[in-house]
């Protein structure tokens, strides 16, 4: 095949699954009218969800960079059948049917799962609170980072990392300063996969959390809630969650791009 | 070069490896789907005489139908397969709402049976079903988990209660909830609502999740059908609300327009409305379609 063969049979295969990926996120936006759209957003359920669904997808998304960087770090350096257990094991929640994975935390953390002994002494309990939206956003969604920066950790030179440790630098500073940064572009496409996944999660989340506005009703709750009586509200919603989803992506896009060409240019 | 040999040959393996678990899941996918035509194929000869009548030959029926009616639907799945050996039933169970919003966007359904009046009138009105006829009664129950099993022995015993679940105003369940407490006021006082959903946790998407949170004790009590109560008896108590209170939910049934297959059809509307029908439906849970009092 000749080389600009090659090329437009790449382009084809690529330009498939973008214009599939792409198609149906256009659809929602060119199927719904501008006074549709306005009357969606003048539904009582949109704020409430729209600010439950920002600050609890925050919440695990500093709880999975904080928890799972370690993590990550200690599966990276390690070569043990441990290791590949471990790391096998917290990926299977990527796999679960999201609403098995909620019923699978009712059975660990519902008043009576197994550790309901143990955590609630006095009664009461993590279910129908915003806790439990973080817990089942978590779930769900911190196995994408770690695998992604399991696998960035992975790609740092080990030599640099020894040198560093033979010149007194200790375990910490080592993860914090030199393999971090060396890791980052890997750590933040981690980051942005878990974040899009806890926005979108929907069956964890009624499972264990329940639908509640204000508490427990994220923006995919809302949606859902939505299409039970009016499927232009849930349109509108669902416009708001990809707009929503969109501008952060391309956010950090932009953000570490230009992280990146800072950090080429002075050397 | 020579760090890089080793995982290259790692990162080969894994993908052969990964390959052949993919091409052998397939494989058994394929062995489960075989083994059901292989015996309709036996029958050479039979199937000769049934093509010359192409326009009545159907083997397919798609019946569209509320999660609710999933046991009753299944034992009569397996008296229509005596009577249309031929035939094969396919299911779509899900909340009445969304089959709509299916057979609306064109979904192939021949059969659709619907847990609410107003899906099948709404679906009625654009012509996409044809005469629909109710064929049972489902009577919303209290359902009441055994840790509080004590503390409630009637509907105005809820407001005791500290954690309770309901059905989301959006679906049929929660919207007769809402009017049961309603009714209530007359006689357990004209807050009674109010002192109710001050306990409410949750506004459940459909019934299932009611069942499901109220079973497992994560709420207290929570207001399902009898139907569903029925299938998990054995988790939690059930307690009747009063005649005077309840709202009875009617079952429509109707054969959709432009069926597939009308003749099987409507032969699936006949056996449901059957005396067979009415009693795998009372089995179930439902009261039968010329009962609406229980």
């Amino acid at each position: 095949m000749s080389s600009l063969g090659q090329r437009l049979a790449l382009l084809l295969a690529g330009g498939v699954l973008a214009l599939f990926l792409a198609a149906p996120m256009f659809a929602l936006l060119v199927t719904t009218t501008a006074a549709d759209f306005w009357n969606g957003l003048a539904s009582p359920l949109v704020w409430p969800a729209l600010r439950l669904s920002l600050i609890t997808t925050a919440t695990s998304l500093v709880l999975t960079v904080l928890l799972g960087t370690p993590l990550a770090w200690l599966l990276a350096r390690s070569s043990t059948r441990l290791g590949a257990a471990v790391e096998t094991v917290i990926q299977l929640p990527m796999v679960v049917p999201p609403a098995v994975a909620g019923v699978a935390l009712l059975f660990t953390f519902g008043r009576r799962g197994v550790l309901a002994g143990w955590l609630y002494p006095t009664g009461s309990s993590v279910g129908f609170t915003t806790l439990a939206v973080v817990l089942a956003e978590l779930l769900v969604s911190a196995p994408f980072f770690v695998q992604a920066a399991t696998s960035a950790f992975r790609q740092v030179d080990r030599r640099l990392l020894v040198v560093a440790q033979t010149m007194g630098a200790s375990p910490l500073r080592v993860l914090a300063r030199i393999a971090a940064p060396l890791a980052m572009p890997g750590l933040v496409a981690g980051a942005v996969m878990t974040w899009a996944r806890s926005l979108g999660e929907f069956g964890a989340t009624l499972m264990f959390a329940g639908n509640m506005q204000g508490r427990t009703q994220t923006l995919p709750l809302a949606i859902y809630t939505a299409l039970e009586s009016n499927l232009a509200t849930a349109q509108s919603l669902s416009i708001v969650l990809v707009g929503v989803a969109f501008a952060l992506l391309l956010t950090t896009r932009a953000l570490v791009h230009g992280q990146a060409t800072a950090r080429e240019s002075p050397s | 070069m020579r760090t890089s040999r080793p995982i290259w040959s790692g990162a080969a393996r894994a993908c052969y490896v990964f390959t052949w678990l993919l091409a052998a899941s397939l494989a058994l996918a394929g062995c489960a789907r075989e083994d059901k035509p292989a015996p309709s194929a036996d029958k050479q000869p039979a199937t000769s005489t049934e093509k010359q009548l192409t326009p009545s030959a159907e083997k397919q029926l798609t019946v569209f139908a509320a999660s609710s009616l999933r046991d009753a639907f299944a034992v009569l799945a397996a008296v229509f397969k005596t009577a249309h050996p031929e035939a094969e039933v396919t299911f779509n169970f899900a909340g009445s709402q969304d089959l709509r919003a299916q057979i609306e966007q064109g979904a192939p359904a021949d059969v659709f049976a619907s847990a609410d009046t107003k899906h099948m009138e709404t679906l009625l009105g654009a012509s996409r079903v044809l005469a629909p006829a109710l064929f049972a009664h489902n009577e919303p129950v209290l359902i009441v988990a055994r840790e509080s099993a004590s503390t409630v022995h009637s509907l105005a015993d809820l407001p005791l209660l500290e954690r309770i679940v309901l059905g989301a105003p959006e679906v049929p369940i929660g919207r007769y909830t809402q009017q049961i407490l309603d009714r209530a006021a007359a006689t357990l006082g004209a807050d009674f609502r109010t002192r109710v959903e001050a306990k409410v946790v949750s506004r459940e998407l459909n019934v299932r999740q009611v069942l499901a949170k109220v079973s497992l004790g994560e709420a207290q009590a929570g207001i399902v059908y009898r139907s569903d109560a029925e299938s998990a008896k054995d988790t939690l108590t059930t307690l009747t609300i009063p005649p005077a209170l309840n709202v009875i939910a009617d079952y429509p049934i109707a054969i959709v327009a432009g069926a597939g297959h009308p003749r099987l059809a409507r032969a699936w509307v006949d056996l449901v409305r059957s005396a067979a029908g009415q009693a795998a439906l009372t089995q179930a849970g439902f009261l039968p379609a010329n009962e609406t009092r229980p």
